[in-house]
């Protein structure tokens, strides 16, 4: 059975505070029965350089993408990759990593499109580890195989294709949390990173901008529940296009808690995956630049 | 892979790569990382002497001296990169290891396709690896633009 879940103040403002865990957790029940940690990181390497005792890797590139099909990895491939890391269908995950849990948040992503019913993220990741002196080890870490079940993935829930959002241009509300420069076309990446190539800078139109909601704010590291948002909506919605409820885009609901399906408790979240990029490249899809919203053209669908 | 003749450390380095399976080019990769030389001190004062390879995902800066008083003169590489960017300092520590103190002619006429040589390509996202090829070029684009300077000079 999962583990109980952190009772953490600050995690309040969350729909499914749940789904976090603070370092000091993890320190305390690292190595338990029925809790694995991973790591996920953007750099690679960073694992073998010093990892939380016990920690298994997730390799974003290598493990969870599917080299011929260009996609996620189908339901054998992911069992075979959980038994290989020790993880059983019921263990509770949690996952960390660098740059503000970039990839952290995508692994959790990945696992979620496969119903693995609790994977909660460590909050502020691998940086908010390390800036506390916390124990990091090379040694190996022993892994027990495990059987994990075959389960086909669920792409219905918290995935939207292209089709899907021509579909809804203009009724269903779209969300553009990557950085400012990247939602006026200015930039193909975010800024301080290199530019994305063949990837025309462009959005997808029409766009609900609230105040502090369509991008990522840079907020102080201190900022306990925040320090994680900008990575979580940059890898679960960033480089893509969330779809909200009509309820969500009333902007009733506090920017914080809209922003990551599911640690935000939308009443759906379909969510495109790097929709964005592919716009880039797409024909026939209408795209917006410059800071206003934009229109659907006519004949878009 | 294409017949051109490698200088001899760059050639061993990709028979170094060639010679381990693909789960422990990652481990060679670590290893490299860690054998990248500081930066002597004269840069740590002067980081503005420094060119960032703004291509990289992580902060990355080079240096380039060529030696003096010869008409195909030796170039010195320099590199400074952040411990907590491994695979960064990888790819600028087979650069060195690889370049440093080749001929200026030799430096230029090293393909540009050189990072793809290495096998790690499967291994190491796209965006990482051009990383790898622009820190290259900047390399030659100062090795050009120096002698340029000299010659001028």
């Amino acid at each position: 059975m999962p583990v109980e879940a952190e009772n953490n103040q600050d995690f309040s403002q969350y729909a499914h505070p749940e789904r976090l865990v603070s370092t000091q957790w993890v320190a305390d029940n690292a190595g338990k029965p029925g809790v694995v940690v991973v790591e996920s990181d953007e750099d690679v390497l960073l694992y073998e350089t010093g990892h939380i005792p016990g920690s298994v890797k997730v390799d974003w590139h290598t493990d969870l993408n599917e080299p011929d099909t260009r996609d996620y990895v189908n339901g054998e491939q992911f069992a075979e990759l959980m038994s290989r890391k020790g993880i059983s269908r019921d263990d509770t995950i949690v996952v960390y990593g660098d740059k503000s849990n970039w990839w952290a948040a995508y692994a959790l992503w990945v696992f979620t499109l496969f119903g693995h019913e609790d994977v909660r993220l460590m909050n502020g990741g691998r940086d908010k580890w390390v800036a506390e002196g916390r124990e990091l080890t090379t040694d190996a870490t022993e892994v027990t195989p495990t059987d994990y079940p075959v389960v086909e993935r669920d792409d219905s829930v918290i995935r939207a294709y292209r089709e899907d959002v021509l579909e809804n241009l203009g009724t269903t509300p779209l969300i553009d949390v990557r950085s400012p420069q990247e939602y006026t076309g200015e930039r193909t990446h975010m800024p301080d990173y290199p530019q994305e190539a063949h990837c025309a800078a462009v959005t997808s139109p029409p766009r609900h901008r609230f105040p502090g909601l369509a991008q990522p704010r840079r907020i102080p590291p201190s900022s306990p529940v925040t320090s994680w948002t900008r990575s979580t909506a940059r890898k679960w919605a960033c480089q893509t296009v969330t779809t909200l409820s009509p309820t969500a885009a009333s902007a009733s609901v506090p920017p914080t808690r809209v922003r990551a399906h599911p640690l935000a408790g939308l009443r759906q979240g379909p969510q495109l995956r790097r929709f964005l990029d592919r716009v880039g490249n797409a024909v026939r899809v209408p795209v917006a630049q410059g800071e206003a919203r934009g229109e659907a053209p006519e004949g878009a669908r | 892979m294409t017949t051109d003749a490698l200088p001899n450390q760059v050639q061993e380095l990709i028979e170094d790569f060639d010679a381990v399976p693909e789960p422990d080019k990652l481990q060679l990769l670590l290893e490299f990382s860690r054998s990248l030389p500081e930066l002597p001190a004269r840069y740590g004062e002067h980081p503005e002497d420094l060119e960032q390879v703004v291509e990289c995902q992580s902060p990355l800066f080079l240096a380039v001296e060529l030696e003096e008083g010869t008409q195909d003169p030796g170039v010195n590489i320099f590199f400074s990169a952040p411990a907590e960017a491994p695979t960064t300092r990888g790819f600028a520590s087979i650069l060195y290891e690889g370049l440093d103190g080749l001929p200026a002619s030799t430096v230029l006429d090293i393909p540009d396709d050189l990072p793809e040589r290495f096998g790690l390509t499967k291994i190491v996202s796209p965006l990482r690896m051009r990383g790898m090829s622009a820190m290259l070029g900047r390399i030659k684009r100062q090795v050009r633009d120096q002698q340029a300077a000299r010659t001028a000079g």
